[in-house]
């Protein structure tokens, strides 16, 4: 009966969504305004029957209604409770509902919080909104029917896909899923403003927050897959360039531009085509990773089964919502007048290069991940594009951006002073230059890939560029007294500016000393045996089988000693669930500041012993506290006073000084 | 400066990278693209010794065979096979009969050396190429091999 009601809600929906997008936008266009203020009642009524849909869903997968397919099919009693509520999204169907909820949410946001949004930008906005929403629901409705009824009922259930049974992967889609569907909000004011024919600082100010909070969930989302794709597959990387992960990163990279480019247009009133361009692109990319995940058209390792008729469905999808905004785009892009002008060497000026090498850098990421399907399609040939094209054409093109990285924020607005600001970094290049020299010299040369040098020297510009600004912002040197003042009186957003830049600097000391000093080793183990890994000597002292909840379990346990003492003992598991019956490997890893010791234990060898997997992955923490430093970084920003007072009214915005 | 000057600024830096990207591009793109082979392409084509390239296909019933951290399998398209070697452990879902794509060379000895098995999450899951290589050999029904 519940199960129905969620149906039904689900259709109800469908209806008001389909109103909300009619509606309004005749309203605005006629300045009508009881039917602009349709939209309003509209996306609650809406948010509230897509809840009433999920909740059913949840509703059933808690109670474990094996009479639903989509529960029997992916649930089972002896799940853990928290794995039965991720199980509502660990399925096409329940994840989709769950797209769709996250932006009714959005929608619902924009009525609740938007009380001073302009009527027409609003309306327009929860119609574009509405549109998504249209074109999502019918999906769900027509294709993947979470609420499909199976007549008699399983005793039990075939249960989570075991992979998937892990705390990191249960909270990684909702990330993912709130960081892609939240650049729905840029896309809708996007759209909006240009059915407006207007972008100026106040649209800048409305759509900054938002677009934030999505970069925020979706910086958390990519690096709560990459911890867990590190932490569970036994492989001991963390990035694959793989076609599903770059689907989720090049939605991060245009929403990286589009945060920066709004701030120019917010600040300076330039550079608004290009930011509507990026928020278009920003959520293409989205419906794009929607997409290619979904569908399965690219053999990649994180793929699930799939179907092509639902591919098909998303693909119509992104073929609308792209190619017409880019139409519109094209006609009304424009009219939009160019604001504020700018030199070359100027804060704008550096943002824009920024801009630019950040979206070139999508299109290669777009044009190795599309690439096997042109080349299909074209009969040259089953391809498939790896890591070394990823590293050989997107990372140099990163280079120079994080090179001015550093200098750009010490830069003034509309034209900047690059010698002066070179003279302040005299003491920061000089160390740069330290630390590579010191690099090489460890690594004598050949111990290491030549890269690695640019790598940390990259990390130390930037980190102590950063920290450098920083230090000139509170004049830590030329005035310690007035410190404390000045450090509370630094706006959050300029904190969050320091924090993410100071974290993308420890994020590449992780990257570029993982991928440089990896060190593995693969044998077959006798108990009591030892191997030496990094200074550290593994031994394998036993192997037990222990049960858990909904599986049983083979746990090695290994013995690490560093310098003749024992210092810890590490337990690697393989694991067999009863339902599904598959195995999965739980690696064993102690982190430390220089990096982890990473232990997986294999299959018995029928002539005795285990066959084992030993690596050390210099710095990895590092990376994970590079990806939390750009969060909190995007979460002090987003606590900026000036975004929750929200925007300004129109007439007020003007007034800023060009 | 002027808005034309600005409106120049913006396209050079735009061709620029475009330029450097595209440059990057075609000097990479020759040597880092994997091109996949069906075990029937294998035994009928040359194929040219230490080109990675990847294969794909079932794992041939009764084929795997383990020696400590030296594990051995055939891949089948259900007409042809090619025999594989692969050094470390094997992804979870690994086993006999199912869909495999394997990324490797083919080295001195004209064996064929697999330095990635790719993981599925999901055993359902049937690699496209897969697919398409059992419907080439004629082994594919109904969404299923035969």
């Amino acid at each position: 009966m519940i199960a129905e009601i969620g149906h039904f809600a689900l259709v109800l929906a469908l209806c008001v969504a389909l109103v909300q997008a009619v509606v309004p936008l005749v309203g605005a266009k006629r300045g009508l305004t009881n039917w602009m203020a349709v939209a309003g009642p509209a996306s609650a009524l809406q948010f509230l029957f897509i809840v009433m849909a999920f909740g059913a869903l949840m509703h059933a997968y808690v109670t474990s209604d094996f009479s639903l397919v989509n529960v029997a099919s992916n649930s089972h009693t002896e799940k853990p409770m928290l794995y039965k509520v991720a199980g509502v999204w660990g399925n096409h169907e329940g994840s989709l509902l769950l797209w769709v909820t996250i932006l009714a949410v959005f929608g619902f946001a924009v009525t609740l919080f938007g009380g001073n949004l302009p009527p027409g930008l609003k309306s327009r906005a929860l119609a574009v909104q509405a549109m998504i929403a249209v074109g999502f629901l019918s999906f769900i409705l027509l294709t993947s029917n979470p609420f499909a009824r199976l007549d008699p009922p399983p005793m039990d259930g075939n249960g989570l896909n075991p992979i998937l049974q892990d705390p990191g992967l249960a909270f990684h889609p909702p990330m993912l899923y709130l960081g892609y569907v939240g650049f729905s909000m840029a896309f809708s004011f996007a759209i909006a403003a240009l059915l407006e024919g207007r972008v100026d600082a106040a649209w800048a100010r409305w759509v900054r927050p938002w677009t934030l909070a999505a970069w925020i969930f979706l910086t958390c989302g990519i690096v709560l897959g990459s911890w867990w794709a590190y932490y569970t597959l036994g492989w001991g990387g963390w990035w694959y360039w793989d076609p599903v992960e770059n689907a989720s990163f090049m939605p991060w990279l245009a929403g990286t531009a589009l945060l920066h480019s709004a701030v120019v247009v917010e600040k300076r009133d330039a550079l608004k085509s290009w930011t509507i361009l990026l928020a278009i692109v920003a959520f293409g990319f989205s419906l794009l990773g929607t997409f290619l995940v979904r569908s399965g058209v690219l053999t990649s390792v994180h793929a699930f089964a799939t179907d092509p008729a639902r591919g098909a469905f998303v693909l119509l999808l992104l073929v609308l919502a792209v190619g017409g905004s880019l139409t519109l785009y094209a006609l009304r892009a424009p009219a939009m007048k160019m604001g504020g002008l700018f030199s070359p060497i100027s804060r704008e000026g550096s943002l824009l290069l920024n801009n630019v090498l950040m979206a070139t850098g999508a299109a290669t990421v777009l044009l190795g991940t599309l690439y096997p399907l042109i080349a299909d399609a074209l009969n040259l040939g089953k391809v498939s594009v790896g890591p070394p094209f990823f590293n050989a054409v997107f990372l140099p093109l990163m280079v120079p951006m994080v090179v001015v990285m550093a200098v750009a924020p010490m830069l003034s607005w509309k034209r900047g002073d690059v010698a002066g600001i070179l003279g302040r970094l005299k003491l920061v290049a000089g160390l740069t230059l330290a630390v590579a020299l010191l690099v090489w010299f460890l690594q004598g040369g050949s111990a290491g890939p030549w890269w690695s040098i640019g790598g940390f020297a990259l990390a130390t510009w930037l980190g102590l560029g950063t920290l450098t600004d920083f230090a000139q912002r509170i004049r830590l040197f030329a005035d310690p007294a007035g410190v404390p003042v000045r450090l509370r009186l630094l706006p959050n957003s300029a904190w969050g500016m320091i924090l993410a830049h100071f974290g993308l600097a420890v994020f590449i000391v992780g990257l570029t000393a993982s991928s440089a000093w990896t060190t593995e080793h693969i044998q077959t183990q006798q108990i009591g045996e030892s191997v030496d890994v990094a200074g550290y000597s593994v031994t394998l002292t036993g192997v037990e089988t222990v049960p858990g909840p909904n599986y049983s379990a083979s746990r090695a346990t290994f013995e690490i000693a560093k310098g003749g003492s024992v210092i810890a003992h590490m337990q690697p598991e393989k694991r067999t669930y009863r339902m599904p019956p598959r195995p999965t490997t739980t690696a064993a890893i102690r982190s430390g500041i220089t990096g982890d010791l990473y232990v997986v234990i294999g299959d018995a060898d029928p002539k005795g012993g285990y066959v084992t997997r030993l690596y050390f992955n210099p710095c990895i923490p590092w990376l994970w506290a590079g990806g939390a430093l750009l969060v909190l970084g995007g979460l002090v920003s987003l606590s900026d006073r000036r975004h929750r007072i929200g925007a300004p009214a129109r007439a007020a915005a003007r007034k800023v000084p060009a | 400066m002027t808005r034309k000057q600005r409106r120049l600024y913006f396209v050079l830096l735009g061709m620029l990278a475009l330029g450097a990207a595209v440059a990057l591009v075609l000097s990479a793109i020759s040597d880092s693209l994997v091109y996949f082979y069906s075990p029937t392409d294998i035994t009928t084509q040359r194929i040219p010794e230490g080109r990675r390239m990847r294969v794909g296909g079932l794992v041939e019933q009764g084929s795997v065979t383990k020696d400590g951290k030296l594990v051995a399998f055939r891949i089948t398209d259900l007409t042809n096979t090619v025999p594989v070697a692969y050094t470390g452990i094997l992804p979870d879902l690994f086993r006999e009969g199912q869909g495999v794509v394997v990324e490797g060379r083919v080295e001195t000895d004209g064996q064929f050396h697999a330095s990635e098995v790719l993981a599925k999450h999901d055993e359902k899951y049937m690699p496209k190429e897969v697919a398409d290589a059992l419907k080439k050999s004629g082994q594919w029904n109904d969404g299923k091999p035969k």
